[in-house]
């Protein structure tokens, strides 16, 4: 299938969502007043993904800040990728926050306890 | 007597402030007063971790704000303007200082306040519990917001919302939100 890219820009993330590889990326800012609207088309992205997934997807969440118009919508990609989990292939999300930032830690460890997908908190050290 | 906006503006409005905005609140504006505010503390050479908390909560601050704005009647809209808010980012002692204001209707003001008081009745595990519940159980508005800015704001500063709800005429009150950063996390 098609992979979805889009650029970043001062109130959204940049999206890479490769089919081919199951790599999955969204990095950067997430703070627009309404998410609603950016987030639809990855999580139907990732509808038609989950009809064949690879046996291996690879999310990496690697974002700077979100408001929390955004964490709900993050919240159903990470659903989205549960269903994959539960159809018996593996998804790992690798959550990044950089070194100091408990905050953007704390959120992760929100998602892992919500969603039923194994998570790996990375510190990215400067 | 009814509430004097501008004077509680100007009062706000002194000493070391980052940032100051009365008027329409639309999209545009947090853009530029994010983008203002974040370079002021580039200046200040503040922390990398409070120079975030900062950012954060003053995106949920001014979201809460464009999100629950009321459209003012003609009447008011001529002194004020139609999406009318006030946003005031100070240092104060040693905290950061964020300060909004908005009219509000007058039936509205309790379910705000009981809100308020709730969060603020509540500890740091029962604010997470609290948000992850909303997280998990709530749907967004057509708007999008999800109904978490506040107990974002009190659970990433940890502290106490401040807020004083002024009656401005028979229909609205003046709602006035003070959040504080501390300086050492």
């Amino acid at each position: 299938m098609e992979a979805l890219s889009i650029e970043g820009t001062a109130k959204t993330p940049s999206v890479k969502f490769d089919g081919q590889e199951g790599v999955i990326e969204i990095k950067g800012r997430s703070i627009p007043e309404n998410s609603i609207e950016f987030y639809k088309p990855l999580v139907e992205w990732l509808e038609e993904y989950s009809k064949s997934p690879l046996v291996l997807t690879q999310v990496n969440v690697q974002l700077e800040y979100f408001n929390t118009s955004s964490s709900k919508c993050i919240l159903d990609v990470f659903k989205k990728l549960e269903t994959i989990q539960k159809g018996k292939n593996d998804v790992i999300i690798n959550w990044y926050y950089e070194e100091d930032d408990e905050d953007m830690l704390e959120a992760g460890e929100d998602y892992e306890s919500i969603i039923r997908v194994p998570f790996k908190m990375i510190e990215i050290v400067e | 007597m009814s509430f004097d906006v501008n004077e509680y503006y100007s009062r706000l409005n002194g000493g070391d402030v980052l940032m100051a905005f009365k008027g329409n609140i639309s999209s545009e504006l947090i853009s530029n007063v994010l983008e203002v505010v974040e370079s002021r503390m580039d200046e200040y050479s503040e922390s990398s971790k409070i120079r975030k908390k900062v950012y954060n909560v003053l995106v949920e601050s001014l979201q809460n704000l464009y999100h629950h704005i009321e459209v003012l009647p003609p009447e008011m809209e001529a002194v004020f303007d139609e999406r009318f808010g006030i946003l005031v980012v100070s240092r104060v002692d040693d905290k950061y200082r964020i300060s909004t204001g908005n009219f509000i209707s007058q039936e509205k003001v309790d379910v705000l306040r009981n809100k308020i008081d709730k969060i603020n009745s509540m500890g740091k595990e029962e604010l997470k519990d609290m948000y992850k519940f909303i997280l998990n159980h709530q749907r967004l508005s057509d708007k999008g917001g999800g109904g978490l800015g506040l107990v974002d704001i009190a659970r990433k500063t940890g502290n106490r919302l401040e807020y004083t709800f002024e009656k401005y005429n028979d229909v609205y009150y003046f709602f006035n939100l003070d959040v504080y950063i501390d300086f050492a996390q």
